[in-house]
């Protein structure tokens, strides 16, 4: 396809070349899913870094959008940095005028629209990412994923990224609507140790849980090594 | 004299168990001179949620006509959007914020709101005319004899009134508050939110 500046075009057979396109970059980035538990809902996410000498620590992959909901991504970190930003700005904006949080649904519907927006817009191309969203308000624990094209689902678990069909099978046979949060984590770690290249630690994962306190809580190395040791 | 004055109201809104009321006279006036005796000044926004408009009547149509019509459009975005009825905090903070909106040249009005809660429990919130709120859990009111109200709600309002009480007490308070206001009266209406439904009666009131 040749690059310009024009809009996203179909293409004969009806399809949305720069989209699929979009598709194969979430799709050959890092890992993350998403496990729904009865009393909240966790995200996990493989940060494999490309040297290591880069500072673990300072890579952040999960994000906290309100106190109640968090985003993960795979596919194109800079891109992902975008959302956050227009997503936290939406939900400040929503705070200003009705005094509460935003709820999960709206966060997701108004992220995909923008998504969306970069699929028609002209001079601009599709987000490289997908996003998994975690949040827990009035209509209890949630989970979203977004797609570059503006597609957004509410799932029970998921994963994207590299791997994703496996690790969606693995979480299938897993699942079960009943379990506690604390089964979920490790259900997550278990599904994420399956395809993953090398020796998972509490230095290449990252895990983000939010409970009924409503509060999203990105874990710390040690809080993760501790639910590590737990499933070993 | 305030131009918040010119026009004349009289709302007074009460919290009870699991039930609220809220009340205002209906005269419409210029100073002195009463106009009509058919004014609004409290409109419905949902079964559980009414909001009393006390000030200048010009501002008070505008605002409700805003409400109505923009943010109506907003409102029934919002509920679609968000699969659910706005909540009375919400459309207080929301109300609070267009007012403040016009900081520099507001809507001569002193609203004030009164709902239910998603548990049934009663709401209230009255604010100035830049939207600085207050919330209260017994009573809050609001136009041009808000002394005489004040007094009457202070030594008539009890804790956890059922409706059939509350609205007798709200009534009680609102005719004989107006009757020492030469700038409102001349019949009143009033509204009593429970969980089960709205109940509205107008009242008759001095016409001298």
């Amino acid at each position: 396809m040749e690059a310009g500046y024009g809009l996203t075009t179909f293409s004969p057979s009806g399809k949305l070349p720069q989209l699929t396109s979009a598709m194969t970059a979430t799709n050959e980035g890092k890992t993350s899913l998403g496990i729904k538990a009865k009393n909240g809902v966790v995200l996990c996410t493989d940060k494999k870094l490309s040297s290591k000498l880069i500072e673990s620590a300072d890579v952040h992959k999960l994000e906290k959008i309100t106190p109640s909901c968090g985003f993960v991504y795979s596919g194109v970190g800079p891109d992902y940095r975008v959302l956050v930003k227009k997503a936290r700005k939406q939900a400040q904006a929503y705070y200003l005028t009705y005094r509460g949080l935003k709820p999960i649904r709206a966060l997701v519907q108004d992220t995909a629209a923008v998504c969306q927006e970069y699929t028609q817009s002209g001079g601009v191309r599709p987000f490289g990412v997908s996003l998994l969203v975690a949040g827990f308000d009035d209509e209890g624990p949630q989970l979203f994923q977004v797609d570059p094209s503006g597609a957004f689902f509410g799932w029970q678990a998921s994963a994207i990224g590299k791997n994703s069909k496996n690790a969606k099978s693995f979480l299938e046979k897993r699942y079960n609507e009943d379990v506690e949060l604390d089964d979920a984590i490790h259900t997550a770690l278990l599904t994420m140790r399956e395809g993953f290249e090398g020796e998972m630690n509490e230095h290449n994962i990252e895990l983000g849980v939010i409970g009924e306190d409503r509060v999203f809580k990105v874990l710390t190395p040690a809080e993760v090594k501790d639910y590590l040791d737990e499933s070993n | 004299m305030s131009i918040l004055q010119h026009n004349g109201a009289a709302i007074v809104c009460m919290a009870g168990k699991n039930c609220v009321a809220i009340a205002s006279d209906t005269r419409f006036g210029l100073s002195q001179q009463t106009v009509s005796c058919d004014f609004q000044k409290v409109f419905k926004q949902s079964d559980r949620l009414f909001v009393g408009l006390a000030g200048l009547a010009t501002d008070v149509q505008t605002l409700r006509n805003t409400l109505k019509f923009k943010r109506e459009p907003a409102l029934a975005l919002y509920e679609l959007r968000e699969e659910r009825v706005m909540k009375p905090e919400a459309f207080a903070a929301l109300l609070s914020h267009m007012l403040y909106e016009k900081r520099f040249g507001p809507y001569f009005v002193e609203p004030v709101v009164a709902g239910l809660k998603d548990d049934g429990s009663p709401f209230l919130c009255g604010m100035d005319l830049i939207g600085a709120p207050v919330y209260t859990d017994d009573y809050v009111v609001s136009g041009t004899c808000t002394p005489n109200l004040n007094g009457m709600c202070e030594s008539m309002w009890r804790p956890d009134m059922g409706p059939d009480e509350l609205f007798e007490t709200i009534s009680q308070c609102l005719l004989a508050s107006v009757d020492r206001d030469a700038l409102s009266g001349w019949g009143a209406t009033v509204h009593v939110l429970t969980p089960q439904g709205v109940t509205s009666k107008q009242l008759k009131g001095r016409m001298d």
